[in-house]
């Protein structure tokens, strides 16, 4: 088998042929797939369109005759959608802000400064990256309500100001990509730590900083388990609850209602998603292979 | 890695306005500033909150009246509890189907994209779109999805002369039903498959090309070795994360029919905020806890036996 031979393969007919059919089989199955996948949202948008009670007929239709806007404006009627909305906005906001201000600046020290033990410390925030939720759940729970913060958005809004880890990691492999000339060289001007983290390192990882902000919008703006537990007034319901405590109210057991509450609701994620799709793989690879 | 700025020590900035502290004495106390918040966040929400529910674990504590101590009797309790032996049964058969189903359906879209020359972004951005949506909306679509009478999946099956079951009402389905949702969130599973099998060395595919051997073959002995790491890590994360199932149990069925669907965390849910049992729900935290911790050395020791690490190559951008 020599090269030549491979070459002269390679011109043929039957090869061009086989290549041709392996591209045909790979995009049929991947528009196969493709479609089972965006289905559900494509349904879930259309239905959002149909009449009071089209949930409830057989054969369900996918493209609705007439479309019926006005389940949107029947959600903010059955729900206190802007106050759901305003407490999902401040939460998603503030949580985001803290954790993007913790996870940098413990990033910063994990990737830049020596100091004793960090090896030993740094394990234990991979480790914790490994403990679940669940875990400390009820205790945290009882700490809040011992604090009276149950039933206020504090408990959702104060922990991210403490480092998560799975954001801390993140940073920390992005700065350590980050060349460490100009900070050595910002030493020995004689600027602070703060100044390199603040003026040199923050500005360098924008994209890093735009990768962790979109997972961490991402997570609070989605987070169910957390106002579910902490959360029982109305009044202080984020939207995730918001569009559940919907279901039980009168006229939000119907499809359309439901399906425009939905959409609704995950509008502001896909839209980031569209924007910002680069930032999301690049968090993902990182995580996922050098991790 | 070590792009840490070297000893800087010996140069001596600033001599004597700082105290007496050497340059490295003083770089550590401000890391230490730097680390507080996660020092404080360690200690308050992890390393406090684990010790606290391991004292609760051996109480009766239902919030109002102080926790009474029980000695063992939650985990004694737990040994005669057979909803808590269900719902770790449920829980158990949930990750061994959904978890390598899950990886195979990823694995095979990621090696699919792989082979597209053309419109690869594209279709990965449709695979990943549903991960970006969050539990709550897809478990309120998919309830309406599964329905009996007039739901989507049905009347798809309709078509191929196939009466759909009672997928969210019949005990023996729910459970298949939740599987097959769990498939539709696979998107960043691929992402994480597609850029692994990108950094499959195409020389070795060449070589191996050259010496005979067929798609299939090269696949099992070159592309799945190569990507072991990435199955690992979406085989250990997969198992965590599907141990903590919730969201869908809370909204589309309730733990129900039949408490087919009552997964750990659900039961562990209801002790804790329906029923006020924070002792008992303690205890069932730190079950989890250890059985994640033990699946998770497990899965990373055998990895000695299937993953296989290069050594050298890498280092891309670091």
């Amino acid at each position: 088998m020599t090269t030549t031979y491979v070459h002269r393969w390679k011109r043929s007919a039957l090869w061009m042929a086989l290549k041709a059919l392996r591209y045909v089989l790979v995009y049929v199955l991947l528009i196969v797939l493709g479609g089972v996948i965006l289905l559900p949202l494509l349904w879930t948008l259309s239905s959002s369109l149909k009449p009071f009670g089209a949930g409830i007929t057989f054969p369900p239709q996918f493209i609705p005759k007439q479309l019926y806007f006005s389940n949107y404006p029947q959600v903010i009627q059955t729900i206190p959608f802007f106050t759901f909305f305003k407490n999902s906005v401040v939460v998603t906001g503030l949580a985001m802000l803290g954790e993007i201000l913790s996870c940098s600046l413990v990033a910063y020290a994990f990737a830049r400064l020596r100091f004793p033990g960090r090896n030993a410390l740094f394990l234990i925030l991979l480790g914790t990256m490994m403990i679940p939720y669940p875990v400390t759940m009820v205790p945290t729970f009882i700490l809040f309500n011992y604090l009276k913060w149950v039933n206020t958005l504090l408990p959702l809004i104060v922990p991210p100001y403490f480092a998560p880890a799975f954001n801390t990691f993140l940073l920390r492999q992005f700065f350590l990509t980050i060349n460490a000339e100009l900070d050595e060289a910002a030493k020995v001007d004689g600027a602070s730590e703060f100044r390199i983290y603040w003026q040199i390192i923050l500005p360098l990882a924008k994209p890093a900083l735009a990768t962790v902000s979109i997972f961490s919008f991402m997570y609070y703006w989605n987070d169910f388990m957390g106002p579910l537990i902490y959360l029982s007034d109305n009044d202080q319901f984020t939207l995730a609850l918001g569009i559940n405590f919907l279901r039980s109210m009168r006229g939000g057991g119907d499809l359309a209602v439901q399906m425009a509450a939905s959409v609704m609701f995950i509008t502001p994620c896909v839209l980031l998603f569209f924007i910002a799709q680069r930032y999301i793989v690049r968090g993902i690879v990182t995580t996922g292979i050098k991790g | 890695m070590t792009s840490t700025p070297m000893s800087l020590g010996a140069v001596k900035m600033g001599p004597g306005r700082r105290r007496r502290l050497t340059m490295s004495q003083r770089e550590a106390v401000v890391a230490f500033i730097f680390l507080l918040p996660w020092i404080l966040g360690f200690l308050i929400f992890l390393a406090g909150p684990m010790i606290a529910s391991l004292y609760f674990s051996f109480t009766q504590y239902k919030i109002i009246k102080p926790p009474v101590w029980l000695g063992f009797g939650n985990y004694v309790r737990m040994f005669e509890d057979q909803l808590f032996y269900h719902s770790l049964k449920v829980t158990v058969n949930y990750t061994l189907a959904s978890v390598p189903l899950g990886i195979v359906a990823a694995l095979t879209v990621a090696v699919l994209l792989n082979e597209a020359p053309w419109f690869s972004g594209l279709f990965r951005t449709i695979f990943y779109l549903p991960s970006v949506i969050s539990g709550v909306a897809v478990a309120i679509v998919f309830a309406w999805i599964f329905n009996y009478r007039f739901g989507i999946l049905n009347y798809f099956l309709s078509f191929a002369g196939v009466r759909g079951p009672n997928w969210l009402g019949d005990p023996h389905w729910v459970l298949r039903a939740f599987i097959l949702m769990s498939l539709w969130g696979i998107g960043g599973n691929v992402v994480i498959f597609l850029a692994a099998l990108q950094g499959v060395p195409q020389v070795l595919h060449e070589a191996a090309t050259i010496d005979g051997a067929s798609g299939w073959r090269r696949f099992w002995a070159i592309t799945l070795p190569m990507i072991s790491p990435a199955v690992l890590f979406v085989l250990v994360m997969g198992v965590i994360g599907t141990f903590q199932t919730f969201t869908q149990a809370y909204i589309m069925t309730g733990g129900g029919p039949a408490n087919a669907t009552m997964f750990y965390l659900f039961y562990l849910y209801k002790n804790a905020f329906n029923w006020f049992e924070m002792g008992y729900a303690s205890a069932l935290a730190w079950l989890l806890f250890l059985l994640i911790l033990l699946l998770t050395l497990l899965l990373l020791r055998s990895s000695a036996l299937w993953v296989y690490y290069e050594t050298g190559v890498e280092g891309r951008g670091r």
